[in-house]
């Protein structure tokens, strides 16, 4: 629990209190194998760390999964295979992109909704504003004298305030 | 004795704070002018006292006073001073003693620079941040107290973790609180003007600057952490979207949605319910995310519950202040009356549809942060949410909020014209098509879909921005006097604006023409990469204060060209015997170089990776830019008080009509 206590907020994601560095030397066969390489160990998710991916975690569990990735890619498996491995093995913890499924459906509908809901209310609003457009939207003339009032003008000769809607030509 | 004296010092501020918090609130009610003034006082009783305890907790740090279980904890003997003074905060209990200083700071700046505010409004703002930092103070007082003694005293230090031995932890963390706790300020005001019927265009002005600041500071500190992410852990990433992470980034796009909402409120006095939610809101993320970083419940759910008492001391705070403050909402918003109508199509509009996108991303990754908290709690499971994730819901709901950005400046108030909009736009639009496509093709000769969108996008917005400044000064007898004449809140905006823009090409360019390598090198060993060549000159042994260290060096050449040498290290911390890698980095304003270093492979070879990172810079610049044009924004000329004393209301008059 201790290295918890740290006021750094990004300090969480080092796993194990290690930011040193341990590079793999793998070598592919393609061009293509390295990026499937790297894009699947960075969706993958190291199990043992606070919050890190494979591809930068300096855990023996990560490394020796990176390389059982490296093995998989080399034997031609497909990217569903590996995932489908990972995820018989570890559980769908391991995956950073969670899967869809009855408990996942608000985490992946629920943006899409909550986006339409606010397009729906912008609009709704602003229909129920834009009926009276001429009724003026300036600040009514009590509002303003107290804008100056406190703003500490009261005593000056009150200013007609030019509001930048005002003198639009309106339809 | 000393430590005693600071402890003292701490639960005084402590009761000052609670009688802050209740005694002007008093005042405003009844009337009692001496009970509202009795505000300012605290306030400076306030601050002086936790200068006090924190001045006393740095020299215990300074002096190596190692019976102070804090210091004991967090230093060591051979600790550089400068990073024996940033330990102060380099644990759970200093960063939360800095916290609560940093609360009083804002305080005692509301207090001097309120003089021309009605006492019962300041009376009220600092009774609410009384209050709030009374909840604090007393949560370091009673659960994380600094000044605890070991007895007896160690013979020395635990030392300071390495990885805060640096330069960015040292200006990261405060930058991020004063973010954290300036939105009490707008929050402050918010209930303030709730309580006392005030929801007025004059409330919308005096807490603008205010939360301009804060979301100033809370834009570095997050940069500055993303920064420091870059080149101290040693792999290149910028953000990880890590719950902690999260936690600053939310508050921080409620707080952008506030200060576009306040500007809404300071013209036209519209929108003013919403604001003062949004205000609330972004404060209670402030504090949700100090809960979510301090309780030790993102380790997870069972660890947090085995040992809570920190984290449902914040908890309790957070439903507090969220409870108590939606109550008043509840209460006193349904009597405030928004004035001003506008029409479909409008600034109003367009400032709304930045309000939506940033509140559906602040809930969308809120929810993607809790969401795994939440399925675990209920035993439904363990997921990860991570980058795939974030990215794949955070991105569409950037990009309209990008094309309306460079839309909303250009549009009028209440009502505009599509066919002038139109008129203005195409020009913008053809533009952004054409370079959107070429610039990114002809600097990497290669596209891909997402890069054309965000350097098309990108190219939007500046020149929109473009067009906002031509169309401005076009009426203005010369270009000179076109440009002096807008005021700087118009050149702050602008400069903000331009910082997106730069961001969004960085990020683009960043994660998609990144190149990587990961290779054993020998001693004379060569790569190629983005083309540069990197050749690895072999290895020097060096020494630091409180670590051995092991220098790699690659010599970095173009076209037979020098470019420079790059340095590497992998250092051992000798006290926690941690080893560490410190990345070499050549940067530049186009593409950073960036070197790390491994372990050793046996006959003189090392692991290596090595990165070409196009454009990365340009991350980090655009938040400077944004945080530019806020200081900016908040030193225009309708904000200072001596301005406005001297020309009164004659410049505002004149700048509202520039403004339009």
């Amino acid at each position: 629990m201790k290295h918890l206590a740290f006021p750094v907020f990004f300090l969480l994601m080092v796993c194990g209190s290690v930011a040193f560095a341990r590079f793999d030397t793998f070598v592919f066969e393609t061009p293509q194998d390295e990026q499937r390489f790297k894009k699947l160990s960075a969706e993958l998710r190291c199990l043992v760390c606070q919050n890190q991916n494979l591809a930068d975690s300096n855990a023996e569990l990560a490394m020796d999964l990176r390389r059982e990735l490296y093995n998989m890619i080399k034997a031609g498996k497909s990217d569903a295979e590996i995932i489908d491995f990972m995820v018989v093995r570890y559980g769908d913890f391991v995956l950073y992109r969670p899967p869809v499924k009855p408990s996942t459906y608000v985490l992946w509908v629920g943006p899409l909704v909550l986006f339409v809901i606010g397009v729906v209310a912008l609009v709704m609003f602003v229909r129920r504003r834009g009926d009276d457009v001429l009724a003026g939207g300036d600040l009514n003339s009590d509002e303003q004298n107290r804008l100056e009032g406190l703003l500490g003008k009261q005593n000056e000769k009150p200013h007609q305030k030019t509001g930048s809607g005002g003198k639009r030509k309106q339809k | 004795m000393l430590p005693e004296l600071g402890n003292f010092a701490l639960i005084l501020a402590m009761i000052i704070a609670l009688a802050q918090g209740i005694v002007p609130m008093i005042g405003a009610a009844r009337g009692i002018p001496s009970w509202m003034a009795f505000a300012r006082s605290a306030a400076w009783a306030q601050l002086s006292l936790l200068v006090f305890s924190f001045g006393i907790l740095t020299y215990a740090f300074v002096t190596h006073d190692f019976s102070v279980a804090y210091v004991a904890n967090h230093s060591n003997s051979a600790l550089p001073l400068s990073y024996r003074i940033s330990a102060v905060w380099g644990g759970h209990e200093g960063s939360l003693l800095l916290w609560v200083m940093l609360m009083s700071a804002w305080s005692t700046a509301v207090a001097l620079f309120s003089k021309r505010l009605p006492l019962e409004m300041v009376a009220r703002v600092l009774a609410v941040m009384g209050l709030i930092a009374a909840g604090f103070t007393s949560f370091v007082v009673f659960t994380s107290n600094p000044f605890d003694r070991y007895f007896p005293a160690p013979l020395d230090g635990r030392d300071l973790n390495p990885m805060l031995q640096d330069f960015g932890l040292i200006v990261h963390p405060p930058m991020l609180y004063m973010g954290y706790v300036g939105f009490s300020v707008a929050f402050a005001f918010a209930i303030a003007a709730l309580l006392g019927g005030r929801l007025d265009a004059a409330w919308a002005r005096w807490s603008r600057p205010w939360t301009i600041i804060a979301w100033v500071f809370l834009t570095l500190g997050i940069a500055l952490g993303s920064w420091w992410a870059y080149y101290e852990l040693g792999w290149g990433g910028w953000w990880f979207w890590d719950p902690v992470e999260n936690a600053s980034f939310l508050p921080w796009l409620v707080g952008t949605a506030l200060m576009h909402s306040l500007a809404v409120s300071e013209k036209r006095s519209t929108f003013k319910s919403w604001t003062v939610l949004l205000a609330i809101f972004a404060f209670s993320l402030c504090l949700l995310g100090t809960f979510l970083v301090r309780s030790g419940v993102l380790t997870s759910v069972h660890a947090f519950a085995s040992d809570p008492t920190r984290g449902v001391y914040i908890l309790m705070l957070l439903g507090v202040v969220v409870g108590v403050s939606l109550v008043i909402y509840a209460w006193r918003a349904p009597q405030v009356k928004s004035a001003g109508n506008f029409a479909l199509l409008s600034r109003e509009t367009f400032l709304l549809g930045n309000n939506v996108l940033l509140v559906v991303a602040t809930a969308t990754i809120l929810m993607g942060t809790l969401y795994p908290l939440i399925l675990d709690a209920l035993n439904l499971g363990k997921i990860s949410v991570g980058p795939p994730y974030f990215n794949a819901v955070f991105v569409p709901l950037m990009i309209p909020l990008i094309v309306v950005l460079g839309i909303g400046p250009l549009s009028r108030w209440k009502q505009d014209d599509f066919g002038r909009l139109a008129k203005i736009l195409r020009y913008a639009l053809v533009v952004s098509l054409v370079l959107g496509v070429l610039w990114p093709w002809m600097l990497f000769g290669k596209l891909d879909l997402m890069v054309v969108v965000g350097a098309t996008i990108s190219i939007w917005l500046v020149a929109c921005i473009l067009l906002d400044l031509f169309y401005r000064i076009r009426h203005k007898s010369s270009f000179w006097k076109g440009l002096t004449s807008q005021p700087l809140s118009f050149y702050g905006m602008s400069l903000a604006h331009l910082g997106v823009a730069i961001t969004v090409v960085g990020i683009t360019f960043t994660s998609y023409y990144s190149l990587e390598k990961d290779l054993r090198m020998a001693p004379g060993d060569q790569l190629e990469l983005g083309g540069y060549l990197f050749q690895f000159d072999g290895i020097r042994d060096a020494h630091g204060p409180n670590y051995t260290s092991t220098k790699g060096i690659i010599s970095v050449t173009r076209d037979g060209k020098p470019v420079g040498t790059m340095y590497t290290e992998k250092r051992n911390y000798t006290v926690q015997q941690m080893p560490m890698t410190e990345a070499g980095i050549d940067p530049g304003l186009f593409r950073d170089l960036y070197v790390a270093m491994g372990e050793p492979l046996g006959d003189g070879g090392w692991a290596m990776r090595i990165y070409y990172k196009p454009f990365v810079r340009w991350i980090w610049l655009g938040s400077l830019f944004m945080a530019f044009g806020g200081i900016l924004a908040a030193s225009d000329r309708r904000y200072r008080l001596m301005a406005r004393r001297k020309a009164g209301l004659d410049i505002d008059a004149k700048l509202a009509t520039q403004e339009s």
